[in-house]
């Protein structure tokens, strides 16, 4: 069957990788779907996925969490996709693409972004059983399956950048793991001998075995035919039961080959500077199997998207726009298995009469070097074991920094700290390299487009929204101007305090104040001091002084002294605020576990006082319609019974959730209830400042949609994955892993640490997933603080929780036993047994709900209500 | 007028058709926080202490919303004036005039208060 050539003009798509989806969306901007019939003919049974994290795969990524296209995208633009269907042979000739269904597409233009296949080296046995290569999730889960069956032991041979992550998959998933490389040292593009050393240390110590200088001469196979071994070409044999490939890659350029498309000696379909091909000018060929006009392959995603945005401009003919793709920079930096790795520039100085400055120490795992021109320009460098310069240092690329080079790789402490501003960069100089983003548009981001904000100036400017490594430098730009352009950013919690509520924290802490009316007349801005404050710092510095209150002696009741002034509405009566004036009641029910007679209880009490009640997202019963007089009541019954506060109206710990796990679940491999409940009774009532939420889940399968909380806990084969910043809700977010297979010891301690330092350094209603994305750093240098300890803060945290733990006391249990607390709890002060008649009821299937119409008598018009403006 | 016998304790009182309606102890206000009173007339009041000791009264109807709630607001000082949040969806009212400060069109009742 002939698709027949319609009036609207075919492009065809070969590929459907990274560059290939992008390829799309450059089209889809241009509005060139809309005037054309675009055809994507994709080999792999899925569409476009994430391959640069595909390793994150074996950290609890799921194919669906790695994929790239939004299928929605490809059904609004008209997108064809054939999934699973590649094509076999082009006739140029004709402009037609066979696919291997047999299907035929006529095209006007013909794009290749077949991306590249993994090089396996002609051994002999190189396709046994047990031989695998690293480049697909279908790889991943081949691996996956036999490395968690039929292996103890794998080799990787190969050991750059994937044979790396490769590695150190093997040994999360169990099995004993050793790396072949060739080369005398690992990643041999990336760093020199002096980098390889540094990363040799580090990787050595994590436990896998590193083999360099040796090369693959046979895979020994047993009488099954399945792998036992490898001959190396020293002469040694290394016994293994798997064998992943990871040797580099080749670019697919079979299909062009057949077709008789030029390809280059080595391989790569040739093209131009606007990614046509030499041999036909409507065949493109974009990505790993392009072969670009500076003569290279780039393996690289961010010069393949370059590729993938000039071919779509140069189809569009858009006389205002022509890109051109001429080369790429091949600047890398990346976290391999916990270990800062970059290079940039000219890494390995080549060009004539450079110098080299280097700092190394191997005993830190730490090496860096700068590649100097003779007029002392920066050329390029190398960066093991701490990357934190390399946005700063690869911006100053080709230019001679205002700074002598050794003050830029000199560890802190040592000599002269290196002042060395991203404002000293010159307007052209290049700060994010994944969207081409110059230094001048961000400033003109900040002064005519007014963003105040990072968020605001990646947003306008794209900048920092690929691989994130620019934000840093972005951050000290976007202030840099700010403070240039003389606008005054107040940073200032509210009307009434002038510092921002981690530096109230840091006040509070340190001055051992307890009292909100001291701090704001002794801290407070000039107008607001002897003031009543607001009603936006009282609760923040409420939730402060409750969070330190061991430590500050102050009273961990919140409903005590002056500190019962300082709470909401919420935390004033211990219930949730419902929109007639009543409250909903919610007690603790540890990881969602319950016993049949407490359950009873909760029915029986909402029988008896007729509380509508619903079970929550987060595993316990709500108990909605009680009015302020009838909470003592109601929980006198809870606490007789056992129940205790779930803290469902404060700014705290809220739930930890969690799925039946090992006990029950056939597929569970730890008791992942018995850790919610700890979890749960470790953190409840602890003040923060927004709520907490936290999941733990038995198995990768996730049932507790632990990677949707402020801290999530998924269990593995070696113990638990902690996972933190997820979200849900109105902007949804993934959490980010932490650290992996921790002991349960490992796990409190570094969560511990987690909560204290968000506490002490968020804002005031920050969730965990805002704050990871705004503090400096992000989550490496989170990271950096609460598992390696780099502020030398982690005692003092630990401490800090340690206090809380011991000093939590149940608030229900220790107001229904204090008579002047209960007399806070009616309805009228002059009237204690007296209702609040506006709070009354109607039925609503088999239950009540709120007599809304009579909140509405003697009131202002609906479209009042409506329209009602919120702050 | 003779003075008060030291054991009798300060009463809060709203001014109601020209006469003063007695609403509690002085001593059941919180500074910094509100109660709520029943009127006569069935309507409600809300009475706040500031942390200087200065009563105020208003409705406690949250003109926004309808619930009788706005005495269970937290209180503050804007530009040298005292205010209330409502609970529920935070708009300010300045407790002296009643006036929303942040939607001008709306303004609550202001009750006269004083101790005796």
């Amino acid at each position: 069957m002939t698709a027949t050539l319609g009036a609207t003009p075919t492009i065809v798509l070969v590929g459907h990788g990274m560059v290939g989806q992008r390829f799309l969306e450059a089209l889809a901007e241009r509005g060139l779907t809309a005037t054309h019939r675009v055809v994507v003919l994709c080999e792999e049974p899925r569409p476009a996925y994430d391959r640069v994290a595909l390793t994150s795969y074996f950290s609890g990524k799921t194919p669906e969490d790695l994929s790239m296209t939004d299928m929605e995208f490809i059904k609004d633009h008209g997108i064809e996709l054939y999934v699973g269907d590649p094509a076999v042979s082009v006739d140029r000739e004709a402009k037609k693409v066979t696919a291997r269904s047999g299907e035929v597409f006529e095209y006007d233009t013909l794009v290749l972004a077949t991306g590249s296949y993994p090089f396996v080296p002609p051994v002999p046995n190189k396709d046994a059983e047990g031989c695998f290569v690293y480049r697909t999730i279908e790889d991943l889960l081949a691996i996956e399956e036999y490395a968690k069956t039929k292996a103890t032991t794998g080799a990787v041979v190969g050991g750059g950048l994937l044979g790396l992550e490769a590695a150190g998959a093997l040994k999360g998933l169990g099995v004993e793991s050793h790396i072949v490389e060739f080369a005398p040292r690992l990643m041999p593009v990336q760093v020199d001998d002096g980098g390889g050393a540094a990363l040799l240390r580090t990787i050595e110590e994590m436990g896998l075995s590193v083999h360099t200088g040796v090369g693959t001469q046979e895979i020994v196979v047993g009488e099954d035919g399945a792998v036992t071994g490898m001959k190396l070409s020293d002469g040694s044999e290394l016994a293994t039961d798997m064998v992943v490939f990871s040797a580099g890659v080749r670019p697919r350029d079979q299909l062009a080959r057949d077709c008789g498309l030029d390809v280059g000696e080595r391989g790569g379909i040739t093209v131009d500077e606007q990614c046509r091909t030499v041999s036909d000018p409507h065949v493109f060929a974009i990505g790993e199997c392009a072969l670009a006009a500076d003569g290279r392959v780039y393996g690289l995603v961010a010069p393949g998207y370059e590729q993938a945005e000039t071919a779509a401009a140069t189809i569009a003919a858009d006389e205002s726009e022509q890109l051109t793709f001429t080369g790429a920079d091949l600047s890398t930096k990346l976290k391999l298995l916990g270990v800062d790795v970059a290079s940039f520039g000219d890494a390995h100085g080549t060009a004539e009469d450079c110098l080299d400055v280097v700092y190394s120490d191997s005993r830190a795992g730490l090496y860096k070097k700068l590649v100097i021109g003779r007029d002392g320009t920066l050329l390029g460098g190398i960066l093991v074991g701490d990357a934190e310069a390399y946005g700063t240092l690869k911006a100053f690329t080709g230019s001679v920094p205002p700074v002598s080079p050794e003050s830029l790789v000199l560890p802190a402490g040592a000599g002269e700290p290196a002042q060395l501003g991203p404002t000293a960069l010159p307007d052209d100089a290049i700060i994010c390299s994944c969207n081409n983003v110059r230094k001048g548009t961000i400033r003109g981001a900040v002064t005519e487009h007014k963003c105040t904000t990072v968020p605001e100036v990646k947003k306008c400017t794209k900048a920092g929204t690929t691989c994130g490594s620019c934000v840093k430098v972005l951050g000290q730009l976007v202030n840099a101007e700010l403070e240039a352009s003389g606008v005054e950013v107040d940073k200032g919690l509210c009307g009434c305090f002038a510092q921002t509520r981690e530096e109230l924290y840091e006040i509070v802490l340190a001055l051992r104040i307890n009292s909100y009316q001291e701090l704001l007349d002794r801290h407070g801005r000039e107008e607001a001091r002897g003031g009543d404050g607001c009603e936006v710092c009282k609760p923040a510095v409420g939730s402060i002084i409750a969070s330190l209150a061991p430590t500050i002696g102050a009273s961990g009741y919140v409903l005590d002294g002056e500190q019962a002034a300082l709470q909401d509405t919420n935390d004033h009566f211990l219930a949730n605020l419902q929109k007639n004036g009543s409250y909903s009641v919610v007690p603790r029910i540890p990881g969602g576990e319950i016993a049949p007679e407490k359950l009873i209880v909760i029915g029986e009490i909402a029988r008896d006082f007729g509380l509508y009640t619903k079970i929550t997202g987060g595993q316990r019963i709500d108990m909605f319609g009680a009015r302020v007089e009838q909470l003592p009541l109601i929980w006198a019954r809870l606490v007789d019974a056992g129940f205790e506060s779930g803290h469902a109206y404060g700014k705290s710990l809220r739930t930890v959730k969690s799925c039946v796990g090992q006990t029950w679940c056939r597929y569970g491999v730890q008791d992942s209830v018995r850790m919610a409940i700890d979890l749960e009774l470790r953190y409840r009532g602890l003040r923060s400042p927004h709520k907490l939420k936290s999941a733990v889940s038995g198995c990768q399968r996730e049932c507790a949609e632990a990677q949707s909380k402020d801290f999530g806990v998924i269990a593995t084969a070696n113990g638990w994955n902690l996972y933190v910043g997820g979200n849900g809700g109105a902007t949804p977010r993934h959490a980010d892993l932490l650290a992996q297979d921790l002991s349960d010891a490992e796990l409190i301690r570094l969560i511990d640490r987690f909560l204290m330092f968000y506490i002490r350094t968020a804002d005031r209603l920050e969730r965990t997933s805002t704050w990871l994305e705004r503090i400096p750093g992000g989550l490496d240098h989170v990271r950096d603080v609460v598992v390696h300890d780099s502020l030398g803060i982690c005692d003092e945290l630990e401490k800090l929780m340690q206090a809380h733990v011991a000093h939590y006391r149940d608030e229900w249990a220790e107001t229904i036993n204090d008579p002047e607390k209960l007399a806070r709890f009616v309805s009228f002060v002059n009237a204690p047994d007296t209702p609040d008649p506006v709070v009354a009821f109607v039925p609503e299937r088999d239950q009540m709900k709120p007599d809304l119409p009579l909140l509405s008598i003697g009131m202002r018009p609906a479209d009042v209500l409506e329209g009602s403006a919120q702050r | 007028m003779t003075l008060a016998p030291e054991t009798t304790e300060l009463k809060i009182e709203l001014a109601l058709d020209g006469d003063w309606f007695t609403v509690c102890d002085l001593s059941m206000l919180l500074p910094g926080r509100g109660v709520a009173a029943l009127l006569p007339d069935g309507r409600q009041a809300a009475v706040f202490r500031d942390r200087s000791g200065e009563l105020f009264a208003i409705d406690n109807r949250d003109p926004f919303t309808g619930a009788a709630v706005l005495s269970r607001g937290l209180t503050g000082t804007h530009q040298g004036r005292p205010f209330v949040a409502s609970p529920l969806l935070k708009q300010r009212f300045d407790l002296a005039s009643g006036q929303c400060l942040d939607d001008e069109a709306v303004q609550v009742t202001v009750y006269k208060v004083r101790t005796a």
